[in-house]
């Protein structure tokens, strides 16, 4: 069997052992008790589906005759769980029996040549459910519509009068009954209607409900093919090294000296900045590329340093800039007649995504196709990148999509692709699969940018806060990512939950004088999407800000909070949830544990957390957090409930570790000992509240993370006395004095 | 050649003695449910059992491993009928991207082999692999479910 039926029947593989796990159920109590059953070897799978050419009722919807119900998954799943949410929500409409529901991957060749049927494929910005629930579920109603008429044809009754129930079709006054199996192939020929309606949200059975993933079981026994895990006839390895130095030169290396190495195939320029050596096996290809000799031009940022990038955005604190992302009043004048004036600087460093499956893809080109076989978040975009860097049509090539082992943003760029697609063009032919290390991963990220804010206030005597001046100064990550969607003055992205209004980042305080502006600084460090993007950072200035103007004023961090939200009640009432639930006003937190809040609206939903912290001999222990969303509507709660919790892990990693510091213009942490991460030990309790109040859609994966940091750096201030400015907290001696 | 014994059988690969065990069962052997995550021993992705032990394959060269030494891995943990924690790990829906979930399960299940009914803190201080999802509670729940079950099946 090769590699690629093996991809392709990755989700028979979810079907058929889901099937067996089902079976296998069936006596006990429920669905997911005891005894199921692992997949079939893929080999009886892969013949099994390559003998059922089932047409589809429509783009989105497959029914087979034993009433297999296909739902086409457009989005990329990293993790996140949307691509059951999505299911779920075609499954609503159709009607189907979700007990029947498998999943298939959708490739973007084909999104092409079907005149973009599946629509964006991309998946960033929390936007994978939110961003496509509509047309989703007119999928699953119009293929309900063109089953029914299917059925009613063969009846010759009106359509109108047949009911459907988990795929059963039913005309009640004759008393037949046909299932979606039985009539799929001629709805396949109805002409899809239009005008329907979507049902009202409280009226969901399926969408609506925790069920279980449809893509766990092939993770628990390691049958799941990952990028990292394809493997094809006559396949070869590369694994590439690019300059230390962003921007700098692969000048020259020596392959001679490595040719000889057991294994090794060949030694390759892959582009400007790039080497690969090319062998058997990852291990033989790195030993290689371990030994060879490479010379460098590091160009004109060899010199730079964490230090000499601070001082950059240090001088951009002050600068002039008219780069104003929210005006109201006349901060600065108010400021300057101020009686008392409060001020701090905030910083953030980089961070690398770190997810744990490293940069991979496998490519293979001839002078006619190119194909590759791997992760992305931005299918079609690696399309474009594959089709450029293989010199071929784009329908001369097909990215063959795989679920991802975590990614938080950092597969929304494609040089990856190219690079792989650059490498498997200079062996024609053979299937190429390109393995970064996870040093490589690591110096080659692109990284949740740098940035610095200076915040000050202005508090009256009553506590009144007349004025706020928040200036960030720091890097643009649209300015290297994204160019087109900067504005004349700069990156709007850079003033994400401090937007005057909107549905999207709005900020939640009303502030009678209120200047929010950015200095763009851009080190030549290359910066991405980091799941959160820059809602993390402008969180913890903003959040951590509020807390010292309480702090200044002597008012309670939710009292003080609450005078500013009155007209922002949905953000208030995400905080208030979250502050009754650690019991804010009504209860003691243990002895020597301190609480802080924090709340902020990001990725169309809005977010809050309480922390309970404690520290002792200088160690922080972050006991409990309560966590509070609003977003809109909640497609799956135990799929919410996983993300917002794991949100803390991605966030607290960040404050507590996270940091990728320069030398000698390269970044210096390489792997997990020096870039360490938050683990089992340190999880606190989280506990998931959800208040979705309907009538918008908000995004699940990203917004949790803001509001991590600044709800437990609040509490530490309660705890020490110390405000943490500078994150992350590993640099910050925690000891009392 | 390396004779080694995997999953009950011995296999012979022809492989430098410093080649990672973990790089021998992924690219020799074939299996590919074991992960690569850090190289260094530090993520715990690579997990498989030496001896009934859970060991960290990546930064183990094979010359260490004789045929005599038993390697476990995730395609022979469950092969007759899943293991309880991989039937925890399912009803408790713990994976996310499921890429550290085969080396989670591995130190979960080699854990509950050496004692059948950790603590909390048992289990926090004993599972130091990194799940960048943040699954952390949810393996929490799972290995205590799995232990539960497990006593209880005596």
């Amino acid at each position: 069997m090769t590699m690629q039926e093996r991809i392709h029947s990755q989700s028979a593989a979810g079907r058929l052992s889901r099937r067996g796990f089902l079976t296998g159920a069936g006596a006990a109590a429920g669905a997911f008790s005891f005894g199921f059953s692992f997949p079939l070897p893929a080999r009886a799978v892969a013949q099994q589906a390559a003998g059922e050419a089932v047409k589809e009722v429509n783009a989105w919807v497959v029914i087979q005759p034993d009433e297999t119900v296909i739902v086409r998954i457009a989005r990329t799943e990293m993790g996140q769980g949307s691509l059951t949410g999505l299911a779920q929500l075609v499954a609503e409409e159709l009607d189907c029996d979700w007990d029947k529901v498998r999943f298939e991957l959708v490739k973007p060749g084909e999104n092409r040549r079907r005149e973009r049927v599946w629509r964006d494929q991309s998946t960033g910005g929390s936007r994978a459910i939110r961003g496509s629930q509509e047309y989703v579920r007119m999928g699953g109603a119009t293929a309900r519509a063109m089953l029914v008429q299917a059925a009613a044809q063969q009846w010759g009754v009106p359509a109108a009068q047949c009911s459907v129930a988990k795929g059963v079709i039913t005309h009640q006054a004759s008393g037949r009954s046909t299932t979606y199996g039985a009539v799929a192939a001629a709805a396949n020929g109805i002409a899809p209607p239009t005008g329907l309606t979507l049902k009202d949200p409280k009226d969901w059975t399926i969408a609506g409900q925790p069920v279980k993933r449809l893509d766990t079981l092939d993770k628990l026994n390691g049958s799941l093919v990952y990028g990292m895990d394809i493997s094809m006839p006559g396949m070869l390895v590369a694994i590439p090294k690019a300059c230390p130095v962003h921007g700098g030169k692969l000048k020259s290396f020596d392959a001679s000296a490595v040719a000889n190495m057991r294994g090794v195939k060949h030694v390759l320029r892959v582009d400007d900045e790039t080497v690969a050596v090319v062998a058997d096996t990852f291990w033989r290809a790195k030993t290689a590329l371990d030994s060879l000799p490479i010379e460098w031009d590091n160009g004109p940022n060899a010199n730079v340093s964490s230090e000499t990038i601070a001082a950059m955005l240090r001088e951009g604190l002050t600068a002039e800039t008219e780069f104003v992302g929210n005006r109201v009043g006349d901060a600065k004048a108010v400021l300057a007649s101020a009686g008392r004036v409060i001020e701090a600087d905030y910083g953030f460093p980089y961070q690398n995504h770190a997810p744990m499956e490293v940069i991979n893809a496998t490519v293979r080109w001839t002078p006619e196709r190119c194909e590759m076989w791997g992760p992305t978040q931005v299918a079609e975009a690696a399309l474009d990148a594959l089709a450029a860097a293989a010199e071929l049509p784009v329908e001369a090539c097909e990215v063959h999509v795989v679920r991802i082992g975590g990614s938080f943003g950092r597969r929304l760029t494609t040089e990856y692709v190219t690079m792989a697609a650059r490498i498997a063009k200079q062996v024609p032919g053979t299937p190429v699969k390109m393995m970064w290390t996870r040093e490589e991963d690591m110096v080659q990220g692109r990284y949740h940018p740098v940035t610095q804010c200076r915040l000050r206030g202005a508090v009256d005597a009553d506590g009144n806060l007349d004025a706020l001046h928040m200036r960030i100064s720091g890097q643009s990550i649209m300015a290297y990512m994204r160019p087109s969607i900067m504005t004349a003055n700069g990156d709007p992205v850079t003033f994400q939950g401090l937007m005057p209004g909107g549905a999207e980042m709005a900020i939640g305080y009303t502030i009678p004088n209120l200047l929010i502006d950015h200095a763009m600084r851009n080190p030549h460090i290359r910066p991405g999407a980091w799941r959160g993007v820059n809602l993390n950072q402008n969180a913890v200035y903003l959040e951590c800000f509020i807390d010292e103007l309480a702090q200044a004023a002597k008012v309670d961090p939710l009292a003080f909070r609450r005078k500013l939200m009155a007209n922002h009640p949905k953000h208030l009432a995400v905080l208030e949830a979250a502050a009754k639930g650690i019991g804010w006003e009504t209860t003691k937190p243990p002895e020597g544990v301190h609480r802080g809040l924090a709340q902020v609206m990001g990725f169309g939903s809005y977010v809050a957390a309480a922390a309970e912290v404690s520290v002792k001999d200088g160690r922080l222990k972050i006991h409990r957090i309560v966590a509070a969303t609003d977003p809109g509507y909640v497609v799956n709660p135990q799929q919410v409930e996983a993300q917002i919790a794991g949100s803390f892990v991605y966030g607290l990693s960040a404050m507590l570790y996270g940091e990728c510091t320069v030398k000698d213009g390269r970044i210096v942490e390489e792997n997990f000992d020096t870039y360490n991460v938050m683990r089992l030990d340190e999880m606190p309790v989280v506990e998931v509240i959800t208040v979705p109040s309907g009538g918008f859609w908000g995004g699940v994966g990203e917004p949790t993370i803001a509001v991590a940091a600044p709800a437990v750096l609040n509490a530490l201030f309660a705890a020490t006395g110390k405000r943490v400015r500078q994150l992350p907290l590993k640099n910050i001696d925690l000891n009392l004095s | 050649m390396t004779k080694l014994n995997v999953n009950g059988k011995v296999v012979e690969v022809d492989v430098e003695d410093d080649t990672p065990l973990l790089w021998v069962i992924r690219e020799h052997v074939g299996l590919t449910g074991t992960k690569y995550g850090c190289g260094v021993a530090q993520c715990g992705a690579c997990t498989v059992h030496l001896d009934g032990v859970a060991t960290r394959s990546c930064a183990l060269p094979v010359s260490a491993v004789t045929e005599e030494n038993r390697i476990v891995t995730i395609e022979g943990l469950g092969a007759e009928t899943p293991h309880p924690v991989q039937q925890a790990w399912a009803e408790l829906d713990v994976a996310q991207c499921g890429y550290c979930q085969v080396g989670m399960i591995m130190a979960a299940s080699s854990l509950l082999a050496q004692n059948p009914n950790p603590s909390d803190d048992d289990i926090r201080a004993e599972i130091t692999n990194i799940c960048r999802c943040g699954t952390y509670p949810r393996v929490l729940a799972g290995v205590k479910l799995a232990a539960e079950r497990m006593t209880n099946r005596g």
